[in-house]
């Protein structure tokens, strides 16, 4: 049962299956994502009180889950990674580091966006604009500690722990800035997700998050092949296959 | 010869770093002068008028308490991992969590304990009133001791890297929010004669948190650090 774990752990076996299904991801990731927008931008109805403003959560929404779901899941490979020294798990957190930080960077530029013309503000300290920020320093601070090291391994190891002691720092950053936020009046403007969402509206956008997760997918295959090829570059495998070629 | 228990162990390494420190005042007072200078700036960037600066004191003292507490961290494993120290340590069969925590405890002791006692002087300058002192020293109190072991992690991850002080903040600052925004809290409601029992129940509960599985993480940052 654990075969494919440990086969997925070696570093030419993962190469070909990145490659493999790169493609795969991709294009149903384009699908997915053209049948989206043109369920957001076209068939979706326009909102009786934010008028087509609304459209931009299509991009906002699905980021924003992403920037979470990317760094639970580059500290749950960084857990992979220390307690089974598995060198390929510590490949993947450092892949997904760049693609969660730019998820960030998008879901806070399109708030923004989204922020000028319903609370007449491109920024209000909100509790979750905050705390979308504060992740945006999270994963900015892991970039730097990894980027700070010369010795993969040791930049591998370290920023594991720093992944994993943010990840449980993550839902006291979470709450505390929601309490923060509730004894100050804040906009108070109602939250997205709870007031019920027509389905016609619905389903572009579960369309789109399921679109951004297989493009994070595709990416991450690139980018999981990328790293293997450099920490991999004196490997005899390597040699022989881009020699083969 | 047999092991040294661990009360034992963390006393003779809070007894080493008090000793260490003694001999060393200059440095031990660097961060409690940068919190007076710090906490300095803000009338007069701001304006001399204490009722606006009243508003604003509990942030200004916590900020600059965060900032200090940050600056003293920098010499916090340095030298031990310089001179070899550390490497002994990790290979002395001791649990090195335990160590350092001691070592984290010796710390607040020297940088965390110094800003509590000032606080009262400091708030005053900046017009709070004297029923806010107990608050704004135990809240301060809770708050820079989680501040030293969040820091002691960073401290422990960075102290292989050359010129690592500036990406200490980048890691910790954004680790250390929660606490900022309880401890600020507590000291403003009690400036507005609320109860401060919620926000620093919640001080005391994360560094309960961070006492028990913040010397984990140090250690394995630390044996990284020192292995490399």
């Amino acid at each position: 049962m654990w075969l494919w774990f440990h086969k997925l752990s070696s570093p030419p076996y993962a190469y070909r299956t990145a490659g493999r299904l790169r493609p795969w991801f991709l294009w149903s990731a384009i699908l997915l994502l053209a049948i989206g927008t043109f369920g957001g931008l076209v068939l979706a109805p326009e909102d009786y009180q934010q008028k087509d403003a609304f459209r931009i959560i299509y991009v906002h929404v699905p980021s924003a889950s992403m920037s979470l779901m990317v760094y639970v899941a580059m500290a749950i490979a960084a857990a992979i990674g220390l307690i089974w020294r598995m060198k390929l798990a510590h490949a993947f957190a450092a892949a997904c580091a760049p693609v969660g930080a730019w998820f960030t960077a998008l879901t806070l530029v399109t708030g923004s966006i989204y922020g000028k013309p319903m609370w007449g503000t491109w920024w209000a300290w909100d509790p979750r604009l905050t705390s979308e920020l504060i992740l945006l320093f999270l994963y900015l601070g892991y970039l730097a500690l990894r980027a700070s090291f010369e010795d993969t391994q040791r930049a591998d190891r370290a920023s594991a722990i720093l992944a994993i002691v943010g990840v449980v720092n993550v839902p006291i950053v979470k709450y505390s800035v929601v309490w923060w936020n509730s004894l100050h009046q804040g906009p108070s403007i109602s939250k997205l997700g709870a007031p019920s969402i027509d389905p016609s509206m619905l389903w572009p956008l579960l369309v789109m998050m399921a679109g951004f997760v297989l493009y994070f997918a595709a990416v991450m295959c690139d980018r999981i092949r990328g790293e293997i090829l450099r920490r991999e570059r004196n490997a005899s495998w390597l040699s022989e296959i881009t020699v083969g070629t | 010869m047999s092991a040294p228990g661990l009360l034992t162990l963390m006393r003779l390494v809070i007894g080493r770093d008090l000793r260490l420190a003694l001999r060393h005042w200059d440095q031990v007072a660097q961060p409690l002068i940068f919190f007076l200078i710090v906490t300095t700036l803000f009338p007069l960037a701001i304006g001399p008028a204490l009722d606006e600066l009243r508003k604003i004191a509990p942030g200004i003292v916590w900020v600059a308490a965060m900032l200090a507490a940050l600056l003293a961290l920098e010499s916090l494993f340095r030298s031990d991992v310089e001179d070899g120290t550390m490497e002994q340590w990790t290979l002395s069969g001791q649990p090195l969590s335990i160590m350092l925590l001691a070592k984290t405890f010796a710390h607040w002791l020297l940088s965390g304990l110094p800003l509590v006692i000032v606080s009262p002087l400091v708030g005053t300058a900046l017009g709070l009133p004297s029923s806010v002192w107990p608050v704004l020293a135990f809240s301060l109190a809770l708050g820079t001791a989680s501040l030293s072991i969040l820091g002691a992690i960073g401290a422990a991850l960075v102290v292989g890297v050359r010129r690592g002080s500036v990406l200490l903040a980048l890691l910790v600052l954004p680790l250390e929010m929660p606490v900022l925004i309880f401890g600020a809290r507590a000291v403003d409601l009690a400036m507005h004669g609320e109860s401060v029992v919620g926000p620093l129940n919640l001080l005391a509960a994360m560094l309960l948190l961070f006492v028990s599985l913040g010397p984990l993480a140090m250690a394995a940052a630390m044996r990284i650090s020192v292995e490399g």
